[in-house]
C-alpha cells in the first residue's frame, strides 16, 4: 500500500528542525501497523505524511502506485475524501453537529444524494454500536462514544486505509480496551491497512508489526506475530 | 452517482461530477446549530443598516421641509424669481410711507413686461409670471399708519407666486375676464382681523375692491394680505415720478422646464435682464434662517460623515468577527480538509455563511430603520424656517421676515432601503471574503499541529 523511501520533513522556526529524517519502509496491503515514539519523535508527522494531509521536504511517498508529492492540492483532497480515513486523537467531532450529521461531512466531498448519504452514515454508527446515538451532539456523548462517531466517519466511506493518531489517549483504560477491540475487529472485517500511533504498549501489541522513532529515525521494527 | 469505483492503481475512484448541493448541507447545518452566532454578527451589519437608513430618511425629510418652506416663503412652483433693485427716488414729491391711502412698489425696482414674455421664449423655461409686489399705506382704529401687504396677481397665470401658494377658504378666485375689475382676494388672517368675508368692500390705493374670496396661506409666509388683479395694481400704483406703472412689473416668477435646467435658464436671464437680480430655489433655500437650516446642514454633513461611518465601522467590526470566527473554527476546518474537503469548498463555505449572516443584517436592520422613522415621524420635530430680511425673497424688507414651521417627516425610499440592503450585502461578502481567505490557506497538518 505504501512504500517510503528516504522520507525527511524539515520544519523552519528559527532553525531547521527535522520532524523526520531519511524514513525508509513499506506498508503492505491490509496490515496492522502501530507506530511508537516519545513525544517529538516524529510519528505524528509520519500519519501526516501517510495521511496525504502533509508533504515530505525530500523522499517518495508511494501510495498505491502514486507519489503523493507530485499530486496536486485537489488530488490530494480527493484521496483523502476517497481512500483515506483519519482517527484522531482529539475525536476532531463538529460540535455543532449531530452523531449522524458528523459521518456525513465525510461522505460530502464524495458527492452522494442525501438519502443515499443519511443511510451510509446510519449503518456506519450502528456498526460502531452507537446507532441509538445519530441524533446526539458530540458534548451529549461519552468520550468513548465521542471515538466511535470518529472511527464511523473514518470508515464510512470504505477507505483502502484507516490512519488513527493516538485513538485511545484520551480514554480511559475499559474504554480503550472497547476501541482497540473495535478498531482490531474492523480491519479484520474490513481487510483495511490500518496505522496506528500510540504511546501505549497494551494497544501497540494488538498490531502485526510495531516501528519505533526517535529523533525522525526508525529505531527499531518487530513483528508481534499476532496474525 | 456514484459509488467509488475502483481505479488501476486498485484505489477507489472518486466520481467525476460535482454537485452543488454539499454547501447548501452543511450550510443549511451551521444556520440550524450557529443561527445565535450569525445573528450576533448580523446584529452590527443591522446597526450599521439601520443608522443609514434613519439618516437618509431624515434628510430626505428635511428637503421636503425645505421644499415645504420655500413654497410658503416664496411661492410654489418657482424655481427663479426675477426682481429689480430699487433707484433712489427722482421725484422729491414722491410718496411716502406716512402718506395713507397710498399703494406703493416697495423697495423694489421695475422690471418691464414685456421681460415677461423675453423670459418665458427662453429654452427651458416651462413659465413665466410678472407680478407687483406692493404695499399700501392705510390706517388702522387709532389713526396709525398701517402696512398692508397688497399683490398684483396675473390672472391669466396665477399659479405662480406665493398666490398659488394658498388655498382658497371661500369665495372664489379670479375670473380670466376680471383682469380690470376692482375684486380682491384676501388673507384669511387678515380678512378675520378686518372683518372681511366674501362680498365685503375694501380700499385698495383709495379705490374700492369687492372681496370675491378668502385664500389661507401659511403663517409666516411671503404671502400678500391683499391680491388684486395685476393690471389694476399696475394701474392704482404710484413709483417715485409715475402715475402708474402700467407696462411694468417688479417681480417675475420663472418655473423652468425641469430641476436640470435652472442654472442653464439662469444664466440666459442673467444675460437678457443684467441689471435684474435672480435667485434660485437653492439661493433661497441657503438663505432660509432657523431650526430648518440647521437641520438640513446636520442632515448634509454631521449625515453624511455618520453614515459613511456607520458602514465602514459595521464593516470592519463585521469582518473581525468573521475572523475570529473562522479561527476558533480552526479545528472544524483542519478537519474538513483531512476528510476531503477541498479549498474551495471551504470557501463557498464561509462565503455562503457570511452571505446569509448578510441577509438576516439586513433584515434586522430594516426592521430597525423602519422603527427608528417610525418613532422620528410620531415625534414629528417642528423645525423653524425664515426668510432674512436682505434675503433674495421679492418681498424681503417688507416688514419683519417672515418665519413658518414645518414638521419634520423622515421620508423611506425603496431606494434607499435597496441601496442599503445592497451595502450591507456587500459588506457581509467582504467580511466573508477575508474570512475565507484566512481560512483557504489552513492545510490539514496545520489545523493537526495545532491539535496536539
Amino acid at each position: 500500500m505504501y512504500a517510503l523511501r528516504g522520507v525527511t520533513k524539515q520544519y523552519r522556526t528559527k532553525t531547521a528542525v527535522a520532524a523526520l529524517d531519511g524514513i525508509d519502509m513499506d506498508i503492505a496491503d491490509g496490515e496492522f501497523l502501530a507506530i511508537q515514539g516519545r513525544t517529538g519523535s516524529g510519528k505524528s508527522t509520519l500519519l501526516q505524511i501517510l495521511g496525504a494531509m502533509d508533504r515530505p521536504t525530500s523522499g517518495e511517498v508511494y501510495f498505491g502506485g502514486l507519489e503523493l508529492g507530485a499530486q496536486s492540492a485537489d488530488k490530494l483532497s480527493e484521496m483523502r475524501a476517497v481512500s483515506i480515513g483519519f482517527v484522531f486523537q482529539a475525536f476532531n467531532l463538529i460540535p455543532t453537529l449531530s452523531a449522524v450529521e458528523n459521518v456525513e461531512a465525510a461522505l460530502v466531498p464524495l458527492r452522494l444524494p442525501g438519502a443515499q448519504r443519511r443511510d451510509r452514515a446510519q449503518r456506519a454508527l450502528a456498526a460502531v454500536g452507537l446507532a441509538d446515538r445519530a441524533d446526539h451532539l458530540p458534548s451529549q456523548l461519552s468520550g468513548g462514544q465521542q471515538q466511535r462517531v470518529g472511527i464511523a466517519r473514518a470508515l464510512v466511506k470504505e477507505p483502502a486505509v484507516l490512519l488513527a493518531d493516538e485513538p485511545t489517549g484520551n480514554l480511559d483504560v475499559d474504554t480503550r480496551d472497547e476501541i482497540i477491540a473495535l478498531l482490531e475487529e474492523l480491519w479484520r472485517e474490513r481487510q483495511l491497512t490500518l496505522v496506528l500511533v500510540t504511546h501505549d504498549m497494551v494497544v501497540a501489541d494488538r498490531a502485526q508489526r510495531i516501528i519505533a522513532l526517535e529523533h525522525g529515525r526508525i529505531q527499531a521494527a518487530g513483528r508481534r506475530g499476532r496474525d | 452517482m456514484t459509488e467509488a469505483t475502483v481505479a488501476p492503481s486498485g484505489l477507489p475512484r472518486p466520481p467525476q461530477r460535482a454537485s452543488r448541493r454539499k454547501a447548501c448541507w452543511f450550510l443549511l447545518i451551521y444556520l440550524r446549530r450557529e443561527l445565535r452566532q450569525a445573528v450576533m454578527i448580523a446584529l452590527w451589519l443591522a446597526v450599521g443598516v439601520a443608522l443609514v437608513m434613519m439618516i437618509a430618511a431624515i434628510t430626505a425629510g428635511v428637503g421636503n421641509a425645505q421644499a415645504a418652506a420655500l413654497r410658503s416663503l416664496y411661492g410654489i412652483g418657482t424655481d427663479l424669481t426675477v426682481t429689480a433693485l430699487a433707484e433712489a427716488p427722482a421725484d422729491p414729491r414722491a410718496p411716502t410711507p406716512d402718506s395713507p391711502g397710498t399703494l406703493l412698489a416697495g423697495n423694489l425696482g421695475l422690471l418691464r413686461a414685456s421681460s415677461v414674455t423675453d423670459i418665458s421664449r427662453l429654452r427651458g423655461v416651462a413659465r413665466a409670471t410678472g407680478g407687483l409686489n406692493l404695499t399700501e399705506i392705510g390706517r388702522d382704529g387709532n389713526a396709525t399708519p398701517a402696512i398692508v401687504p397688497v399683490d398684483g396677481v396675473d390672472i391669466g397665470n396665477p399659479g405662480a407666486g406665493p398666490f398659488g401658494a394658498g388655498a382658497l377658504t371661500s369665495g372664489r378666485s379670479f375670473a380670466v375676464s376680471e383682469t380690470a375689475a376692482d375684486v380682491a382676494v384676501v388673507d384669511s388672517r387678515y380678512a378675520a382681523a378686518n372683518h372681511l368675508a366674501a362680498g365685503s368692500a375694501i380700499a385698495v390705493g383709495g379705490t374700492a375692491f369687492h372681496v370675491i374670496g378668502i385664500i389661507g396661506q401659511a403663517p409666516g409666509g411671503n404671502g400678500a394680505d391683499v391680491y388684486i388683479p395685476l393690471t389694476r395694481a399696475q394701474a392704482l400704483t404710484r413709483y417715485q415720478g409715475l402715475r402708474h406703472l402700467t407696462g411694468w412689473v417688479n417681480v417675475i416668477y420663472v418655473t423652468a422646464t425641469s430641476a436640470a435646467k435652472v442654472t442653464a435658464v439662469h444664466d440666459e436671464i442673467a444675460r437678457l435682464l443684467p441689471s435684474a437680480t435672480l435667485a434660485s430655489s437653492a439661493d433661497l433655500a441657503s438663505a432660509i434662517n432657523g431650526s430648518l437650516a440647521s437641520a438640513a446642514n446636520l442632515a448634509d454633513d454631521l449625515g453624511r460623515w455618520t453614515s459613511a461611518s456607520a458602514l465602514i465601522a459595521s464593516c470592519g467590526i463585521t469582518s473581525l468577527l468573521t475572523l475570529a470566527a473562522v479561527n476558533r473554527r480552526t479545528r472544524e476546518i483542519g478537519t474538513l480538509k483531512a476528510l476531503g474537503w477541498r479549498g474551495r469548498a471551504i470557501v463557498v463555505q464561509i462565503m455562503s455563511e457570511s452571505l446569509v449572516t448578510g441577509v438576516i443584517g439586513a433584515l434586522i436592520g430594516v426592521a430597525i430603520g423602519f422603527a427608528g422613522v417610525a418613532v422620528v415621524n410620531a415625534a414629528a420635530p417642528v423645525l423653524t424656517a425664515s426668510a432674512p430680511s436682505g434675503s433674495s425673497g421679492p418681498r424681503s424688507g417688507a416688514g419683519s421676515p417672515p418665519a413658518v414651521t414645518v414638521h419634520l417627516t423622515a421620508q423611506l425610499s425603496v431606494a434607499v432601503i435597496a441601496v442599503t440592503v445592497g451595502l450591507c450585502l456587500s459588506a457581509a461578502l467582504i467580511a466573508g471574503a477575508f474570512g475565507a481567505r484566512r481560512a483557504a490557506r489552513f492545510q490539514p497538518a496545520d489545523a493537526f499541529a495545532q491539535l496536539t
